[in-house]
């Protein structure tokens, strides 16, 4: 089974090019158009990119400081996810807890709801008048709203729910008797998690930290309701470019989109064939 | 070292109750069909599965005891386990699959690194100590997984149908291995398969599972040669019959009489191969022999000869040529005479 696993593959592969030649014309159609939907703004995106101004737009301080901004709290929530969603994922995946499917469909609402209404949620929670922020703020005069915390805390807020959810699927089909196995072996919990189940749901896991990182990068609702849209501090990418919109200057809305799908694809790519392989 | 167990698991109308021990250095093998719950009990023993009721006690050590309220967590219990697919860690190389346990138990990872390489020598597998398990056949897999299992020097070695997923071309040579490897080992080892060549070559002992109860044990001679369930005789390949007995003669629940080889007294057990029937279109005219009618039910190659099954009041399995089966004409609902000799019945108090 094991010594088999390539040459299936490639089986599989040529049984999958053989089927293309019969897709029928009524699943041609509306793929076309799908395509197109998907495709065609992008291409317009490309189309109407200032060539000639873009080094200029690239390089001035707006436009910088929002890319910085962006990736380092995307990069620091990706990181929140990890260490928090993994442990959360293992304890939804593989204790008795009670309340634990109540507690599953919870950490998944934040995948269905408008961002702006989890951004209104964080702030009545962790505003100044907020039901945890006031205390905060009284006690340790920390106030969140519009800092740049409050944009990881936002863009976790959206982002973890993927991470939880693809880590969890993971620790489902793998083998529990790999742990069982590590036990008798006389391994503690944290060092079966540790050296026999992470490795394990190590794909899972990357999956769930590229979609967390990607939803993070694109974060918007929750963070301009939450954290606001100040330049250097709170204004990412996306606010950004939203800001520029609005002030007629389209030319910087598109270097910022641009900006975004280079990140993304690069990231992406470069995480792929690991990725793929594994997952 | 020794073990010594009471299990009781009942779970959704399954209930399983067995007594068994196993001493030291002693290879004890649970035979039985599958879901006769042979799994179970190592699972029970292994601590990953809580038992409804029962003690286990290894060693003067109390590894679970319900009344007590005593169970051990697997770490704790310092069982080596081998399960059929081997189950070896896919992201580590051979050694450290090995040195897995060692570390484990707070060994340095130099020591545990060298004690892993002696134990894959041991093993006869020293050269394979840097692949992954991907890498390794099913016999090397499986010489691996023992070493990982014997490395922490368990005083339990548990086995869960360690050759059934090796093809049939390598499994007599593990198998032999094993035996080998098994003899050297001081802890109780108790192994479960459902193959009865695997119980009878492996054995010291084999009991013998059925429906969640022991039904039969006793060393490997004793068990092929008095059958004491229907399983235990087809699995050793020999008829059984079960009657009462008063001299040299008895008589089945059937009513059908069997003439003994010597004299007997009260419910016995008769076995005899089907290779010792003869069967015939009529009566067979000898004293000596028991004859009785039937019907052929089946036909079935089996080795050089073709085993037929004989429906009646005496059912039972005849080893024939095949020039016996063109010359009879041998075909399913043809009516037959079955006959056996006396001296070749093996007959012992039920």
């Amino acid at each position: 089974m094991r010594a088999s696993w390539s040459p299936d593959r490639q089986v599989n592969r040529r049984l999958a090019g053989r089927a293309d030649a019969r897709v029928p014309v009524g699943l041609v159609i509306p793929s076309v158009v799908g395509l197109g939907l998907l495709l065609l703004p992008l291409a317009g995106l490309v189309a109407r990119v200032p060539w000639s101004r873009l080094g200029q737009i690239l390089s001035s301080p707006a436009v910088l400081s929002a890319l910085r901004l962006s990736l380092m709290t995307a990069a620091i929530t990706t990181a929140v996810c990890v260490i928090c969603g993994v442990p959360l994922a293992w304890l939804l995946a593989r204790t008795e807890l009670p309340g634990r499917s109540l507690l599953r469909g919870l950490v998944t609402v934040p995948l269905v709801l408008p961002p702006v209404i989890g951004g209104v949620a964080l702030l009545v929670t962790f505003g100044r008048r907020g039901l945890l922020g006031e205390w905060l703020y009284e006690t340790f005069g920390i106030s969140l709203p519009f800092t740049t915390t409050a944009v990881v805390m936002a863009q976790s807020f959206v982002a973890m729910p993927f991470l939880v959810v693809a880590v969890e699927g993971a620790l489902r089909t793998a083998d529990r008797r790999f742990e069982d196995v590590a036990a008798t072996l006389g391994a503690s919990g944290w060092t079966t998690f540790r050296r026999v189940t992470l490795p394990a749901v190590a794909p899972g896991v990357l999956a769930g930290a590229v979609l967390s990182w990607a939803r993070a990068l694109g974060e918007f609702g929750a963070t301009i309701t939450f954290a606001g849209t100040f330049p250097g501090t709170t204004r990412t990418m996306p606010p950004a470019a939203y800001a520029a919109i609005n002030s007629g200057d389209v030319q910087t809305a598109i270097v910022l989109s641009l900006l975004m799908i280079v990140v993304s694809v690069t990231v992406l790519v470069a995480l792929r064939d690991r990725w793929v392989r594994s997952g | 070292m020794s073990l010594s167990a009471n299990i009781a698991v009942a779970r959704d109308g399954f209930r399983l109750d067995v007594a068994l021990s196993v001493g030291a250095g002693e290879v004890v093998v649970l035979l039985g069909p599958n879901g006769a719950g042979k799994s179970t009990v190592l699972e029970v023993i292994a601590g990953l599965l809580r038992p409804t009721a029962g003690r286990l006690v290894c060693d003067e050590v109390v590894l679970f005891d319900t009344n007590a309220g005593v169970h051990l967590p697997p770490m704790d219990r310092q069982v080596g386990m081998v399960v059929q697919d081997y189950l070896l860690f896919p992201h580590m190389s051979a050694l450290e699959n090995v040195a897995f346990g060692l570390r484990a138990r707070g060994v340095s990872r130099d020591a545990a690194r060298a004690e892993s390489a002696s134990w894959l020598g041991r093993l006869g597998v020293a050269e394979l100590a840097r692949r992954r398990p991907n890498a390794l056949s099913g016999g090397q897999a499986q010489r691996v997984a023992l070493a990982r299992a014997l490395a922490v020097r368990p005083r339990i070695l548990l086995l869960d149908e360690p050759l059934a997923a090796l093809d049939a071309g390598t499994r007599p040579a593990v198998r032999s291995d094993l035996r080998r490897h098994l003899g050297g080992y001081e802890g109780s080892t108790l192994l479960v398969t459902h193959d009865p060549v695997e119980a009878l070559v492996l054995a010291d002992r084999i009991v013998v599972l059925e429906n969640g109860s022991v039904v039969q044990q006793g060393p490997p001679v004793e068990l092929a040669g008095r059958p004491r369930t229907d399983y235990v005789a087809r699995v050793v390949g020999l008829n059984l019959l079960r009657g009462d007995a008063t001299g040299r003669a008895a008589r089945l629940i059937g009513g059908a009489p069997v003439v003994l080889p010597h004299g007997a007294d009260g419910p016995v057990y008769m076995a005899f191969p089907p290779a010792a029937v003869t069967l015939s279109p009529s009566r067979p005219e000898s004293s000596a022999r028991n004859a009785w009618p039937g019907v052929v039910a089946d036909l079935e190659q089996h080795g050089d000869l073709v085993r037929v099954t004989v429906d009646g009041a005496v059912p039972l399995l005849a080893d024939v040529t095949p020039l016996a089966v063109a010359e009879l004409s041998l075909q399913p609902g043809l009516p037959v005479w079955s006959s056996v000799k006396a001296t070749e019945i093996e007959v012992y108090p039920a």
